[in-house]
């Protein structure tokens, strides 16, 4: 960068400066008004009792967010976020590994079913969700209709307290290990050949090679694929929404699900506002860590 | 070779979990309700029927749905690879006052989460009165910084000759930015382009955000409204279903080599 700005020809001078303006004035002017600005006044309106259509929003300080940590369901959400976003992400690298490293060849199999893997990556959650509500429905549902046709009763996945959390985590996990097998596949392919030569002309064997060549070379797809898998998780809301509305009795909030609630259904603005920036806070806690985990690891 | 086959098991039984949940559905959209509720563990339908096809455009407001789900992901995308490129043009390729400021705060706007503006992105269009319009539903989304970062990374690695003889000629920056940096963009016009379609036409929580009005919602909005308060028929709602991803799945089998490259360098929601 330093280098195109001496090389850059002096003609451009006062021309150079109006035309940048003009250029990025469009985007410049969406995400001033569309993100920046909004990012300032949701921080505002976390510090008041805001309400829509209310008379009066007074000023509360940081009441919004002792009054969230008093609350049952928000305490629910938070926690339900974690669970699913650490469930979510050690379960997928498990099984995207695997994947990966069982299709990784270039041939014509390989391929084909990589792309029946990767599929469900581009369908919507909305739709994702939607299927497997009904599949799992003991009532019209294939997985009920197979568990009566092996003899036993059809279990209720997404009514049941106790199920309905590691079943949204379930689909969660289906609908993404197709990206992190794929996101790994090109992680593998850009380790040098040379490595695995080396290895085993040591002698290494097949788990050690995988232990000592193919893990510490894909580190950095590592933390890229968990990084997108855990921001995408903290912020789950469609497959909730479609599947069981954050019930039952709270047992599938997460924190999304949880602000629009306050938002968009009760109007409680600085109330969700102030859930929006523990999202942030959240979010920036568990990159940082796994930018730890993974540095930490560079060490030896 | 037992190592082998437990790996063909491992990928088989993975397989299976991924397609059949897809087939299930496909062939739920030619059920009938009884067969559903009757067949629970089979896999195809009994008798086959098109009435979840015929249904779904009179149970639902699904002609307008659709127009709704093209106009917002295809204009937005389209004003996106545009807004994106010219932005990018400015600060890979011109050198003025504040050009570092303005590419810091695209990178703010890039770590904030999404839902963080929401709220008050929800309570300008209130006061704008654009809540269930066109505008509103596509203006606030018509830029990423996203695409804005991938442009800039794109832009900077075209030879800086090819624009500086391009000056020489005597064109202006508007002429090189069209002429000579948009025709050879062209790989990261596909993946931002791409990307954003995808993400956009997917999208539940924008479209049930800042429109009310069901006859203003996108696809997944309507679908996920309608299912099972106002249609409770399965077929209909599978047939919608499979109708809105239609088009995501032709793409993705014409252009997956577009989709894997995107896709593994941003992620998507």
């Amino acid at each position: 960068m330093t280098t195109l700005l001496r090389k850059a020809p002096a003609v451009l001078g006062g021309r150079g400066r109006a035309a940048g303006y003009l250029f990025m004035a469009p985007s410049l002017l969406i995400l001033g008004v569309f993100v920046l600005f909004p990012i300032g006044r949701s921080l505002w309106y976390s510090l008041h009792n805001w309400t829509v259509g209310a008379a009066e929003q007074p000023w509360t300080g940081l009441d919004n967010y002792t009054k969230l940590f008093g609350d049952a369901q928000f305490r629910r959400a938070l926690a339900n976020t974690l669970i699913i976003t650490v469930a979510s992400t050690a379960v997928l690298v498990v099984i995207g590994l695997g994947l990966a490293l069982a299709l990784q060849s270039e041939n014509v199999v390989s391929r084909v079913i990589r792309s029946a893997f990767f599929f469900p990556t581009v369908i919507s959650l909305t739709t994702v969700g939607m299927v497997w509500r009904f599949l799992l429905d003991p009532d019209i549902g294939l997985v009920g209709g197979v568990t009566r046709a092996l003899g036993l009763d059809p279990v209720n996945w997404l009514q049941s307290t106790a199920l309905a959390l590691p079943t949204v985590i379930f689909v969660n996990v289906w609908k993404n290990a197709g990206f992190v097998m794929i996101v790994l596949v090109a992680g593998l392919k850009a380790i040098p050949g040379e490595y695995y030569e080396a290895a085993s002309l040591d002698g290494a064997g097949r788990l050690q090679t995988l232990r000592s060549i193919t893990l510490p070379a894909l580190r950095p797809t590592m933390l890229f694929v968990t990084f997108m898998v855990t921001v995408q998780s903290l912020q789950l809301f469609d497959l909730v929404y479609v599947m069981t509305g954050g019930g039952p009795l709270d047992h599938t909030e997460t924190l999304v699900t949880k602000l629009y609630r306050d938002g968009f259904v009760n109007y409680e603005t600085g109330y969700a506002a102030a859930t929006s920036w523990v999202l942030f806070i959240v979010v920036v806690l568990v990159s940082a860590l796994q930018l730890r985990i993974f540095r930490y690891n560079d060490a030896d | 070779m037992l190592t082998k086959s437990l790996k063909w098991i491992y990928v088989g039984i993975g397989l299976l979990l991924a397609i059949v949940p897809l087939i299930w559905m496909v062939a739920g959209s030619f059920r009938t309700e009884a067969d559903l509720y009757g067949h629970t563990a089979s896999l195809l339908p009994h008798e086959w029927t098109l009435h979840g096809y015929r249904g779904v455009w009179q149970q639902l407001p699904f002609l307008r749905l659709l127009f709704n789900s093209v106009l917002f992901a295809g204009v937005t995308t389209a004003l996106t690879v545009l807004f994106d490129s010219m932005c990018a043009y400015a600060l890979a390729r011109l050198r003025f006052r504040g050009r570092t400021v303005a590419f810091w705060l695209v990178l703010v706007t890039l770590m904030v989460p999404f839902q963080v503006t929401l709220i008050p992105v929800f309570m300008e269009l209130f006061h704008f009165d654009w809540l269930n319009t066109y505008q509103g539903l596509i203006l606030p989304r018509a830029t990423s910084a996203f695409g804005i970062f991938l442009f800039r990374q794109f832009f900077m690695s075209i030879p800086k000759e090819l624009d500086e003889a391009a000056r020489i000629d005597g064109a202006g920056h508007l002429r090189i930015y069209w002429r000579v940096i948009l025709p050879l963009a062209k790989p990261a016009i596909a993946t931002v382009a791409l990307l954003n379609f995808t993400n956009l036409w997917n999208d539940l929580i924008w479209p049930l955000v800042v429109s009310t009005d069901n006859t203003m919602q996108t696809l997944p909005a309507g679908l996920a409204l309608f299912a099972g308060q106002h249609v409770t028929d399965h077929a209909v709602l599978f047939a919608g279903a499979i109708i809105s991803l239609l088009p995501i799945a032709v793409v993705f089998f014409l252009a997956q080599r577009y989709f894997v490259a995107g896709i593994s360098t941003s992620g998507l929601k």
